[in-house]
């Protein structure tokens, strides 16, 4: 595509490749062409026509491809490098371990909050990630055809419901009736927002594990559903691992959600029935307010949140990749 | 391999007790017809060919005795295939049950990648949840058996990947083996691979058939006249030709037969 020239220098390029070969007779060689057999060869020393051009254009998208690279990876070192500014001074112990303190005392921290943010994580993938692997199980080993289709359109859909919709959604659901916030109706909203990702993860790291593994197993008598549990799932791990790590990731800074389902907690709980604090929530809560203090413990919540989600990629990675590797 | 003058002495193919009776075999893709009604008695403890031009049907058959051929969405297949005396298209045949005594090695060698030399071997048990007892010397005596315990026995936790083409395919032959099944089916299973490897394995496959019922599919015409004892011609979904191996590669009945083996068509 991108050898084709622009339309404006297409026309003159094919001219003058072909028209002196066509229009002058044989034997009669224009002035200052190399010998060789025929004018129609060009010389392979001799820079053709249009060649010029051609390169350019070639070191323009090459500059352009990484410099698209580049601005990938700008706003997350940004990103990292503000938030460790702003947020590194308020990091201690007592950050971890101690409650929020009421307006007007200085100290305190967020410890209900990280607790919080575990536990919200932990109820979710308890959920998640079973329906989400089996379900993508089901589409890719299971159910082929129509049904598998069908699945598969819902899991799209639902990836794209806004994660505000969903919260109003359990809040309906799960929250009116049980008469309270909890952290139980906070876990499910955000297992409906991670269950098509790791879906359709496991879908197509399943499809990528080649046929004949699959054969090899059932040729030598392994049920079907051993044969994708302990070979093709088994073959998939490492991937879908990864997968799995990136939704837990997303979740875990997820905050509209939250606000109608988990709500907010100043103090220390990880029971299920009762709202429940989380770092989003409490981040958004303080940052908002018009004290100082808060707000530096805001930029210390974000840090140990980015903290976090950056330490479960990389045990997803590590992960991945202790299995078989390391005995090679 | 056996020798020129054994050869000629082979027995005509009904007068050794089979172990596989196929009786108007019939397979099918969809609308395709691929094979039809395939009737042979495959000899107990003897190497059988199955050879004929690409397309022919060849493995279709191969992949209906153990029942592999109706897992491609699509494909179905009727008739009867006794092995040992039962039906395995009858209704009370669990075809997964059918697939730890009818073996299968593949064309391509195809170890579990996950899985280490050791835990490759014992793949068809521990997959089925069964315990092994005395694990160590099961993958021993498996790895003897197809020649490369000497290869491997100091790298069994290494991954079956990490051995070369030949070396995969004979760990693929002792998964099976490992199963104790009575008939392995061979797909092509050495078309992957070099002459030394090939070599390898086709010695293997002599000393196998003293306690197994090997039936290969092959496209390689001298292979099948150097290994089996008997062959079976395909050609365009029906069995042309059945007999004893020197007889269909020396004085074969049908020019077909004749024509294929002598290299004019195909």
């Amino acid at each position: 595509m991108i050898e084709k020239a622009p339309p404006a220098a297409s026309p003159s390029g094919t001219s003058t490749d072909t028209a002196p070969a066509d229009s002058t007779p044989v034997g009669a060689r224009p002035a200052g062409a190399p010998p060789g057999p025929g004018s129609r060869h060009t010389h392979l020393l001799v820079a053709a026509p249009g060649e010029r051009a051609r390169k350019l254009r070639s070191t323009m998208w090459l500059w352009l491809c990484g410099l698209s690279a580049v601005v990938v990876l700008i706003p997350l070192l940004s990103i990292f490098v503000y938030v460790v500014q702003k947020g590194a001074a308020g990091l201690s112990l007592s950050f971890f371990t101690e409650l929020p303190k009421p307006v007007g005392e200085t100290g305190g921290g967020m410890g209900n909050a990280v607790v919080g943010t575990l536990t919200l994580i932990a109820i979710a993938s308890a959920i998640g990630l079973p329906v989400g692997i089996l379900s993508g199980v089901y589409i890719a080993e299971v159910g082929r055809g129509k049904v598998a289709d069908l699945v598969r359109f819902f899991a799209e859909v639902l990836s794209g419901v806004p994660s505000i919709t969903v919260g109003v959604f359990v809040y309906a659901l799960l929250v009116v009736p049980m008469k309270q916030f909890s952290a139980f109706a906070g876990g499910v909203s955000l297992a409906i927002i991670m269950i098509p990702t790791v879906t359709r993860t496991t879908e197509e790291l399943l499809r990528m594990v080649p046929s004949h593994l699959r054969e090899a197993s059932l040729a030598l008598g392994v049920p079907m559903w051993r044969t994708s549990l302990f070979v093709v799932l088994r073959t998939a791990a490492p991937g879908i691992a990864t997968g799995v790590m990136l939704s837990v990731a997303r979740i875990a800074g997820e905050t509209a959600p939250l606000l109608f389902t988990a709500f907010n907690n100043r103090f220390m709980s990880t029971r299920l029935d009762q709202p429940i604090a989380s770092l989003p929530v409490q981040i958004l809560t303080y940052s908002t307010s018009p004290y100082e203090d808060w707000q530096q413990q805001a930029w210390t919540g974000a840090l140990v949140l980015v903290v976090v989600i950056l330490m479960l990629n990389v045990l997803a990675r590590l992960g991945a990749r202790s299995r078989i590797g390391a005995k090679r | 391999m056996t020798p020129p003058s054994a050869l000629a002495q082979t027995p005509p193919a009904d007068s050794i007790e089979p172990r596989i009776v196929v009786e108007k075999l019939n397979a099918y893709f969809n609308d395709f017809h691929a094979i039809h009604d395939i009737s042979v008695k495959i000899p107990d403890r003897r190497v059988t060919a199955v050879i004929g031009p690409s397309g022919c049907g060849k493995s279709t058959f191969l992949r209906c005795l153990n029942r592999m051929h109706e897992l491609v969405v699509g494909a179905r297949a009727n008739g009867k295939v006794l092995v040992d005396g039962v039906d395995v298209y009858d209704r009370g045949v669990d075809p997964v049950r059918l697939r730890r005594h009818v073996g299968m090695v593949f064309q391509k060698p195809n170890p579990f990648p996950t899985m280490t030399i050791r835990e490759n071997v014992l793949a068809g048990l521990t997959l089925n949840g069964v315990k092994v007892r005395d694990s160590e010397a099961l993958v021993e005596r498996t790895l003897t058996q197809v020649a490369l315990w000497d290869e491997v026995k100091d790298k069994l936790d290494q991954s079956g990947m990490s051995l070369s083409g030949g070396q995969q395919q004979r760990l693929c032959i002792a998964r099976v083996l490992a199963v104790e099944p009575s008939v392995i089916l061979l797909d092509e299973p050495c078309s992957a691979l070099d002459p030394i490897a090939t070599a390898r394995i086709e010695e293997l496959f002599s000393e196998l058939r003293e306690r197994y019922t090997l039936v290969m599919v092959t496209h390689n015409m001298q292979q099948a006249a150097r290994v089996s004892e008997y062959t079976a011609f395909f050609y365009m979904g029906d069995l042309i030709e059945f007999d004893a191996t020197e007889r269909i590669f020396t004085n074969p009945k049908e020019t077909r037969t004749e024509d294929y083996v002598t290299g004019r068509f195909g």
